[in-house]
């Protein structure tokens, strides 16, 4: 039963991909729709990540697009200056935003809530400035000529890649370490979880997967400009946005709020100005009717839906 | 020849400013002892607590247990050198599932690594599914197997109270702290929670040391009593001896004092 379940999963996210791919060919989806859904994936590794440090082990950052820049320049240098193969440049974009979630980790995480916040903004306009200020990689003329090789299927892949890896990190003794310092850390030091470490590692393997996004992202739209919007705290408040939105420890929450508020803006572009005004609105709502977010602490699972699917057919059939 | 566990303090002081908390006070604990330590409000019991796991900085002295130093050791080593404690105002994760709680706490004897985790190789399938049944077990033990889904925040105090020894217990601890057990439970759960006490003890082999105001369960319960009064040892032996002590008397309800 298990197993079939499994395939079930397997099969239906074939069949969202193949979906896409044959409305693609047919015409009905334009390369501009596309380009939106391929946004929307780079954006479930992104909210995903955050939802592992913010959401699960607890620890308050907004500095997740300094990881995402750090990924999205060093993988674009690596193919552009460099002529390295896309693959090995998006992972190491990663593991170089790992790497900088572990030195920044270290110190900023002995700050909580407010603190640890405001160091994690900074850390991400370091970086930015940081940028602004390399003319290796275009500096304030932002960095152009990028090639093409993110898809639709490739981003699509990573974000499945990082769902299940997160899913199945949060689902360990590793994950419940991590929830044990969210709920209480001095409970958890004394049942022998060393909480400085599950939270660097949280912070570390989070800013891994923004890496990999951030490859993603330049790689797909070609061009990389030195803003708070694209790289900047925007982009970092935008992602916390669909994180809250989604439900703090949520994962489908996350994957839901990070393809609602892509296709949203998208939307309302039809609106002109009335945009900023109708999508601020849309949030207070949301937020004002659930304010734990869409999916707080709860998943929506296949096997929830059928089991629901089943419980009411065993109802009609009772009745 | 058995494990000895034994627990040595030595002149522990801990200070706090000009607040000299606990004073300069020394005791030990034979392994397999069933000990109390009690005392007036702030007499420094839980202070005490604090500082044989780590909680609080120790400002002298010396705390070894199995020959291991525990003085200033980070809380999470001491645990895992075999020091479980619940706390006076209970600490359980209360947005997790009580089995959640229990596993959390069997983290130091995992076996998988972290890229077993993030591929869910079979090791990991295997031994979470150990945790599980041992946390089962563990439940058991308590009284609480039909509560494993339940959110640990929704159960009545005493059983929360429970799901704190047990959780303690997935340590597989080689000795026991329990700040005040019996609080705010009625008389029928104290007496229940008197007997898990002792069987822990015996059937566990390990060595408790608990901090209660509930008079009638300590004298019934310790065979052995440490008595706090301005984080100073005033008194220590067994419960009939420390019933008679006239400094132990005066602490608690007040005297002529030198």
């Amino acid at each position: 039963m298990q197993k079939l379940r499994s395939l079930l999963k397997i099969a239906l996210l074939l069949l969202l991909y193949g979906g896409v791919r044959f409305l693609e060919g047919s015409g009905l989806l334009l390369p501009y729709h596309v380009q939106v859904l391929s946004l929307a994936c780079i954006n479930i590794i992104l909210v995903v990540s955050l939802n592992l440090i913010n959401g699960f082990t607890g620890q308050f950052s907004i500095g997740h697009a300094g990881f995402f820049a750090i990924g999205a320049y060093l993988s674009a240098y690596l193919t552009v200056r460099v002529q390295a193969p896309f693959v090995p440049a998006l992972i190491c974009g990663g593991i170089l935003a790992g790497l900088a979630g572990l030195a920044v980790g270290l110190p900023a995480l002995r700050l909580r809530g407010d603190y640890l916040a405001i160091s994690t903004l900074g850390f991400g306009e370091i970086i930015r400035v940081i940028i602004l200020n390399t003319p290796a990689v275009g500096g304030a003329k932002g960095f152009s000529g990028i090639p093409k090789y993110t898809t639709f299927g490739l981003a699509y892949l990573t974000a499945i890649i990082t769902v299940v890896a997160i899913r199945n990190f949060v689902s360990s003794d590793y994950g419940r370490a991590c929830m044990a310092v969210r709920e209480d850390e001095i409970a958890a030091e004394s049942l022998g979880v060393n909480s400085t470490y599950f939270k660097v590692l949280a912070f570390a393997l989070g800013a891994f997967f923004a890496g990999t996004a951030g490859g993603l992202f330049a790689h797909y739209l070609q061009y990389l400009a030195p803003t708070p919007n694209q790289i900047g705290f925007v982009k970092s408040i935008d992602i916390l946005i669909m994180l809250v939105l989604g439900g703090l420890g949520s994962l489908t929450g996350s994957i839901l709020a990070a393809i609602i508020l892509t296709i949203i803006p998208e939307f309302l572009r039809g609106f002109a100005e009335y945009r900023m005004i109708i999508y601020p609105l849309l949030l207070i709502i949301v937020m004002l009717r659930r304010p734990t977010g869409l999916l707080a602490g709860r998943e929506l699972s296949l096997d929830s839906v059928l089991d629901f699917w089943k419980g009411a057919k065993a109802r009609a059939h009772n009745s | 020849m058995p494990t000895t566990a034994e627990l040595l303090v030595n002149d522990l002081s801990v200070h706090f400013g000009g607040l000299k908390a606990v004073n300069q006070v020394s005791f030990s604990l034979k392994a397999q002892a069933l000990a109390g330590l009690i005392g007036p409000n702030g007499a420094g019991k839980t202070t005490i607590f604090n500082a044989l796991t780590g909680l609080c900085p120790v400002s002298g002295g010396e705390i070894s247990f199995n020959n291991r130093r525990l003085t200033n050791q980070p809380p999470h080593t001491i645990a895992r050198w075999g020091v479980a404690r619940t706390f006076q105002n209970i600490r359980l994760f209360k947005n997790l599932t009580v089995l959640d709680n229990l596993r959390i706490a069997y983290h130091k004897n995992r076996q998988y690594s972290l890229v077993c985790t993030l591929l869910r190789l079979p090791p990991f399938s295997r031994e979470e599914a150990r945790i599980t049944a041992q946390a089962r077990e563990v439940l058991d033990l308590v009284g609480l197997a039909d509560k494993a889904n339940h959110l640990a925040g929704s159960l009545p105090y005493g059983e929360q109270r429970r799901v704190e020894i047990a959780r303690a217990l997935m340590l597989s601890p080689k000795l026991l702290l329990l700040d005040e057990p019996a609080a705010g439970m009625n008389p029928q759960e104290t007496l229940e929670l008197l007997e898990l006490i002792r069987r822990l003890r015996d059937e566990l082999e390990i060595t408790i040391l608990l901090i209660e105001h509930d008079m009638k369960l300590v004298m019934n319960l310790c065979e052995q009593l440490f008595v706090l009064d301005y984080g100073h040892l005033i008194a220590s032996g067994d419960p009939k001896s420390i019933q008679r002590n006239r400094r132990v008397v005066e602490a608690y309800l007040g005297g002529n004092r030198p």
